[in-house]
């Protein structure tokens, strides 16, 4: 027990802190057509966005909750603040960021981590992207890269085309209340043959409690590009839940080739409720890395439409589940052409009681042929109280398609322990070393700077594992 | 010069009693071989010396330079120098056998804690290389995760090259020449030669004479339900060769 509660200290520390920052607008508990007009019309947003927002409104009152997956009886949608605007408006420069919230993504380390190996950097807290800014360079070539409600304003055109067409409101429950009521978020938009070199990356904080945080993230890649967009989530420790329940859409275009990112660190107050979802054309390829470390309970499944012939999708996840925390994740892939492979990878581990599902699904329609498909998913459970399931689902309507499936479910065993530990590493140390060995194929595909932190995240969830 | 002493050693496998009083003394420079039929109990010492938390010593003492080591953990005898090749090592996944033998030093104070191109952590790198060369190993077998997918010589030849590496006072081999073909055995000898010196002690459990012609052992002892049933010099594991078991009992 001491280690654990030394792990919630140390969360405390690093991101569990809470800052006094003074809302420029904030909405009441709870949400109505109401409230829904009041933060469009703040936004100043057209007519059809207004519309659209009010329309899913009646399609998530509508909607049922899943029947399936974690339990989210006690979340609470009535105390949730909907909407909560902490500075007028992003900056471009830190120093121009409020004194309180440039602090918060200060202790973050987020500024450092912009000089030192990104192309652009957005910072959301609460509802509003509070920073935003791409290198020079990168804006020359045409790559816009800016907070999803500056898009709508400066880039109706494009935003129109695509917004909520790869996932539209009537989706699920929670994407519909994202339509209703989002806020903030991501948009990128690669021109033609552009290479963006270094990653962009978003981080996403709640301050406040019983927040909800609704951020719409947009990505377009055209014919030829290639772009890394990594995101990053923390939130403060509170006994009230958070809600965070975000949309991503992404279009890969012919022959480009785009890699999403996300290290998933909320605190364990937070009900992570995500839909994600590409469509890749004719040879582009999609590759999504979801690390999900926080967070009391979280579904989240990106997935993949193969819509072009020769397209590909990689979909690695892991999911670490400690004391009264779900991961409920996975991965969806949609074969829709010929010729198009794709590999779901997921990594879950769960330890003091933590429950952990992949849940996963891979459909080949008739018509892609010979397409490819390969899904592994491995549990291992660090002790006798945790708890581990898996939910894969094929449908294959194609004969020629090669597809495998491989499942294994462990527990971290003794002899492995002693063998290390006669070698001369502590028994934590030899814990470690076999729960990062397990999702080292995961690990090594993130750039240097994630790779180490997320080593160091998951060393730490691993203490109290002795004793 | 070091000492590993067993003494009237009783231990217990999930409340079964294997180990019947065992009396042994090993010194540093020594080799002894221990052999004995399947099931009297030669793996069951192997553990309980090196610390594995199953097996209870119910009496008795394991003593290393005078001092007692049978409370300490295992990690805290490695540290003191001692070291089991494991009869069947188990694989982890993720972890290269490089990156391992680096973790394994540094918990053993061999290496220091530094950034990359420390030039001991190069001269670590160098050496296990030139330790893989004398094994026959490919250095890619360096790059490859722990013991994943590698054939039962394989194995064995990889417990070798961590002791080379790793440089014990004192190497606990239980079964190292089961399953090897006459070349690797051949390796495993001259590699185990190689440590043979005034600050190397090794305990060679086995159940055929067959490694002990590339190993001189100094001393023989037979093991015989759960304790040393005689003792002698090379003499006696030719002995059992040609007559079995059967005559010590």
């Amino acid at each position: 027990m001491a280690g654990i509660s030394s792990i919630n200290a140390d969360y405390k520390k690093r991101y569990g802190f809470r800052d006094t920052v003074k809302p420029v607008f904030r909405t009441g508990k709870g949400l109505s057509r109401e409230l829904i007009k009041e933060i469009s019309a703040m936004k100043n947003e057209p007519k059809w966005m207004r519309e659209f927002r009010l329309n899913s409104y009646e399609i998530f009152l509508k909607k049922n909750p899943p029947s399936w997956g974690p339990d989210l009886s006690q979340a609470n949608f009535e105390h949730i603040t909907y909407y909560l605007k902490s500075s007028d408006r992003p900056e471009r420069k830190w120093e121009d960021v409020p004194e309180g919230i440039k602090r918060t993504f200060d202790r973050l380390g987020v500024p450092e981590a912009e000089k030192k190996f990104l192309g652009g950097v957005g910072a959301q807290y609460e509802s509003e992207t509070v920073y935003h800014h791409l290198k020079e360079s990168l804006e020359k070539q045409g790559i816009i890269f800016c907070s999803t409600d500056q898009a709508l304003q400066e880039h109706e055109e494009i935003f129109r085309e695509w917004f909520g067409k790869i996932v539209p409101p009537s989706d699920n429950k929670f994407a519909a209340l994202n339509s209703a009521v989002w806020s903030g978020g991501s948009f990128i938009y690669v021109p033609k043959g552009v290479e963006v070199k270094l990653p962009l990356q978003a981080y996403f904080r709640i301050n406040e409690r019983a927040m909800g945080q609704f951020e719409r993230t947009l990505i377009i890649v055209d014919e030829g590009a290639k772009v890394h967009y990594i995101e990053g989530c923390t939130a403060p420790t509170y006994s009230s839940d958070s809600l965070h329940a975000a949309v991503v859409e992404i279009i890969a275009k012919k022959n480009s080739q785009v890699q999403y990112t996300t290290i998933q660190n909320w605190s364990n107050n937070v009900y992570n409720l995500v839909t994600k979802r590409s469509h890749a054309y004719e040879n582009a390829r999609v590759y999504w890395l979801d690390g999900n470390i926080g967070s009391k309970a979280t579904m989240k499944y990106p997935s993949v439409y193969l819509m072009g012939a020769g397209a590909k999708a990689d979909l690695l996840s892991i999911a670490f589940a400690n004391k009264g925390q779900h991961q409920d994740a996975g991965g969806k892939v949609f074969h829709l052409a010929p010729n198009t492979s794709s590999r779901i990878v997921s990594k879950s581990i769960s330890k003091g009681g933590g429950r952990t599902s992949y849940r996963g699904l891979a459909l080949v329609k008739k018509g892609a042929k010979n397409s490819t498909v390969s899904v592994k998913c491995d549990a291992l459970m660090l002790d006798k109280f945790s708890r581990s399931d898996t939910y894969p689902s094929m449908k294959i309507d194609e004969n020629d398609a090669t597809v495998s499936h491989e499942a294994s479910v462990g527990k971290l065993s003794d002899d492995q322990v002693f063998y290390l530990r006669s070698r001369g590493l502590s028994e934590s140390d030899a814990r470690s070393m076999i729960v990062l060995g397990f999702i080292e194929d995961f690990v090594k595909e993130l750039p240097l700077e994630y790779a180490v932190e997320l080593n160091r995240l998951v060393k730490l969830e691993m203490e109290g594992a002795v004793g | 010069m070091g000492k590993l002493e067993v003494k009237n050693l009783y231990v217990s496998v999930e409340g079964k009693e294997i180990l019947k009083g065992v009396n042994l003394s090993l010194q540093q420079g020594e080799v002894h071989a221990l052999m004995g039929p399947n099931g009297s109990g030669k793996s069951t010492l192997s553990y309980a010396l090196m610390g594995h938390p199953k097996y209870k010593i119910t009496q008795g003492d394991i003593l290393l330079n005078g001092e007692s080591i049978a409370k300490l953990s295992p990690e805290k005898r490695a540290q003191k120098g001692l070291f089991l090749a494991f009869q069947y090592p188990t694989e982890v996944q993720g972890i290269s056998l490089n990156r391992f033998l680096l973790n394994a030093n540094k918990s053993l104070g061999k290496i220091s804690d530094s950034e990359k191109g420390n030039p001991t952590i190069k001269e670590f790198l160098a050496n296990t290389k030139s330790s893989a060369k004398d094994l026959s190993m490919d250095e890619s077998f360096l790059q490859r995760y722990l013991n994943v997918g590698f054939s039962g010589g394989e194995k064995k030849l990889s417990e070798i090259l961590q002791m080379s590496v790793l440089k014990p006072k004192f190497a606990l081999l239980d079964e190292i020449d089961s399953g090897l073909d006459v070349d690797s055995l051949k390796l495993v000898g001259a590699a185990i030669n190689r440590m043979r010196g005034k600050d190397f002690g090794a305990l060679v459990i086995t159940h055929y004479a067959r490694i002990l012609q590339h190993v001189k052992p100094d001393k023989v002892h037979i093991f015989i339900d759960g304790k040393i049933a005689q003792s002698g010099g090379p003499e006696l594991a030719q002995k059992i060769e040609q007559k079995g078991y059967e005559f010590v009992k």
